[in-house]
């Protein structure tokens, strides 16, 4: 039987799959022996959505891209009418055709096998597909050592940005003492730049279930929590339904599958705090205070929630679990390199042609993630750098776009792995304006406790604000690096210890940026306003549009004679460049 | 966003009474569009957490607020994305159109406008979203757009 599937998470629904979706309900309604007309979540070609499959009898599918409500018609009429595809819009065939082939088939899926595949609100779909077996066998061998050695023979390493073994946080949370132990998932996403978690729960949040409730049975926990942003409300609802249909079918509750082991799972919105990210100050959220990280140790393993043992992991640690639970740890710790197994899930951004999820295996470099994978750059430009890590990470320039992706040589530039968002920036990101821009956010999101994080990078803000606006003088350069320094090595939690890593690294990379801005008051990419000038060119056609543009008065000249701007009346406002169709406004 | 959205403590907590806080704020803020002085005394009666803690937490999370919030709420994304696509660009454009500066509420009540970390939708950089809706892939200029319709929605 053919079936049709809109993609319909938050990137699709924002792009406009309801309409499309509503568009094909009416249009397969009045055909005979209409297909099967299902949602499913995210296959991770955000940059093509709103994406519709049509899945033939014979089950070839075919991904079509950019479906809007009114190619809908044309889509049916060809696809399912005549049974021939539209060559036109087909972006990949599971036959090896379409324009975005190669977007698919380098990937390696582990945590998104089922993301674009099933119906996320269905949990037979999501048992269909195999799932909850691996909390079936776990639950019949009764080995809960067994599956933290499986675990730790794996090599899977938390994907939440730190990369510690995951069976190892178990095996110590199993080996505290007490018998209320808890698993927290953590899916506060907080980095800007990263939707991996957002995509993993929105289109297959049982998998994150069935990690957890396997997590739970290896380390002797009959509670968990998912901590989620209140920003995803998608994701909750999608976690809500999950919860529900679990607690019917018996996968949670006491007495999982009439084994003796319990499970019971809550959900805790998170309130806004992006260093609620962090373990401790999560916990401290949970206990419903502010979220202020505190000393480590004594480690959450042994005291963390309501002062229990507790295994705090990420949402794509978790989907791994029911992976490795099936396939056995040697098929995971096959992929990848010496000390990082298995695969990551990037978030690709910026000014990439192909952005979306790319799950791929570790040890691949970025320039294959960049260009075989997502297509390269944008209109053309050049490669400039890419931003892993959000604010705890840093910029990784082209030149070094062979490293390749494994925790200790990503480490190695002084960029980090982190939950995997990749920002890809090309010429016209200024680097100085992106290690402000990070700084802003960690300044801004410092809980406050630490003076060096709170205070330090205040000061390093106002420097950075102040270069980037032509105001730098000579010397900032190393107090920014001082300061770096010292916040690095004086702040309790990740937060701070991170924060200046934009900073450290696009000084490395770029210091000539900086000098430019400071030494001679340039950007060198042209995008720090304040160090910008606009002139007319000679071919000004003297058409008058900058002129009305111009909200001070700043350009005059008469029609069809050359425009001139003054620059003591100039804001610097860009208007004049933006309207002029004949590219006589330069900037420099 | 959150408004609409009940919450039910069965689903919150299994333990401890202090951790009902943040949820009690939530389903406060929900009822009311913000924390309103006067419902903050009312939780400490009821829960007898001191004040001035619960103060601390409704000012300590960015979700939270203290001042009422226009009928539609503007989030323009700042994510690293959208930040690299002109975002600034946006807010300025936004700001503009409304009159009123980034974190004010339009004297009708009607629009507020605010900056979030990031929304996740990265890759439809630069985005924003109106209350509950999501809208990608803008420019300063079809940003303002989405707002007239909303304005427009409004007086007719």
């Amino acid at each position: 039987m053919t079936r049709v599937t809109v993609g319909l998470s938050t990137c699709g629904i924002a792009a406009g799959a309801e309409d499309t979706f509503a568009a094909l309900g009416t249009k397969l309604a009045a055909l005979e022996d209409a297909p099967e007309l299902l949602r499913t979540g995210c296959v991770g070609m955000c940059y093509q959505e709103p994406l519709v499959e049509i899945r033939n009898g014979d089950g070839v599918r075919y991904l079509y891209g950019h479906i809007s409500p009114d190619k809908v018609g044309r889509l049916i009429d060809e696809h399912v009418g005549k049974g021939e595809p539209v060559a036109d819009w087909l972006v990949w065939t599971s036959g090896g055709k379409g324009t975005d082939t190669a977007y698919l088939s380098r990937q390696h899926r582990i945590v998104l096998r089922n993301c674009g595949n099933i119906d996320p609100e269905s949990i037979d779909d999501y048992i269909k597909a195999g799932g909850y077996l691996g909390l079936q066998k776990v639950l019949e061998a009764k080995d809960p050592d067994g599956l933290v050695n499986v675990m730790i023979e794996s090599g899977l390493r938390g994907r939440g940005g730190a990369g510690f073994l995951t069976g190892m946080k178990w095996r110590f949370t199993r080996q505290a003492p007490g018998r209320e132990k808890y698993i927290i998932c953590n899916a506060d996403e907080g980095d800007p730049g990263a939707f991996m978690d957002r995509s993993v729960l929105e289109s297959d949040p049982h998998s994150v279930i069935e990690g957890m409730i396997i997590a739970g049975h290896a380390i002797g926990a009959d509670h968990g929590y998912i901590y989620v942003r209140a920003e995803y409300p998608k994701a909750i609802d999608r976690l809500n339904i999950a919860i529900a249909q679990c607690l019917e079918r018996g996968f949670l509750g006491d007495g999982i599958l009439g084994s003796t082991h319990a499970f019971h799972i809550k959900l805790k919105e998170g309130a806004g705090a992006f260093v609620c990210g962090e373990e401790t100050a999560l916990i401290m959220s949970i206990e419903g205070k502010r979220g202020m990280p505190r000393v480590r140790p004594p480690f959450p393993a042994t005291k963390g929630l309501w002062e229990k043992p507790t295994s705090i992991n990420n949402v794509e640690t978790f989907a791994n679990v029911p992976w490795i639970v099936m396939n056995g740890a040697k098929a995971f710790n096959s992929l990848g390199t010496q000390n990082s197994k298995g695969t990551k899930v990037f978030a690709m951004a910026g000014k990439i042609r192909h952005g979306g999820l790319v799950e791929v295996p570790m040890g691949i470099s970025i320039r294959e993630i960049v260009y075989d994978i997502c297509g390269g750059i944008r209109d053309d430009r050049k490669f400039k750098a890419v931003q892993m890590g959000g604010p705890s990470g840093g910029c990784i320039p082209a030149e070094l776009q062979e490293t390749v992706i494994d925790y200790e040589s990503i480490n190695k530039t002084g960029a980090i792995m982190g939950s995997g968002g990749l920002v890809v920036m090309d010429e016209t990101t200024c680097m100085v304006d992106v290690a402000r821009f990070f700084l802003e956010f960690t300044q801004r999101e410092s809980c406050g406790k630490c003076t060096f994080c709170r205070v330090g990078t205040k000061r390093m803000l106002e420097v950075l604000t102040r270069i980037t606006e032509g105001e730098g003088k000579d010397g900032d350069l190393e107090l920014l690096e001082d300061l770096a320094a010292r916040v690095k090595n004086s702040s309790l939690c990740g937060l701070g210890q991170t924060a200046p890593n934009p900073v450290l690294t696009t000084l490395k990379y770029f210091r000539s940026e900086y000098e430019a801005h400071i030494a001679n008051k340039k950007c060198p990419s042209h995008h720090c306003q304040k160090l910008l000038t606009y002139t007319i060119t000679d071919d000004c056609s003297g058409c008058m549009l900058c002129i009305k543009a111009c909200a001070v008065g700043a350009i005059t000249g008469e029609r069809k004679k050359l425009h001139v701007i003054d620059q003591s009346k100039c804001t610097v406002c860009g208007e004049c460049y933006k309207v002029c169709n004949l590219g006589s406004v330069h900037k420099d | 966003m959150h408004t609409h959205r009940r919450y039910s403590f069965k689903n919150q907590h299994f333990v401890g009474e202090e951790g009902r806080l943040i949820p009690l704020l939530q389903q406060v803020q929900a009822e009311d569009g913000y924390l309103r002085p006067e419902r903050l005394k009312e939780i400490h009666e009821q829960s007898g957490i001191p004040i001035a803690q619960i103060y601390g937490v409704a000012t300590f999370y960015a979700q939270f607020r203290l001042k009422p919030v226009g009928k539609y709420l503007l989030r323009v994304c700042h994510g690293t994305a959208c930040h690299v696509s002109g975002a600034v660009e946006l807010s300025q454009a936004v700001e503009k159109h409304l009159g009123i500066p980034n974190g004010e509420t339009t004297p009708d009540r009607v629009f507020s406008i605010e900056t979030v970390s990031c929304l996740g939708c990265c890759s439809l950089a630069p985005a924003m979203m109106i209350n509950a809706s999501t809208f990608g892939n803008l420019s300063p200029s079809s940003a303002v757009k989405v707002v007239k319709k909303y304005q427009k929605g409004e007086r007719s």
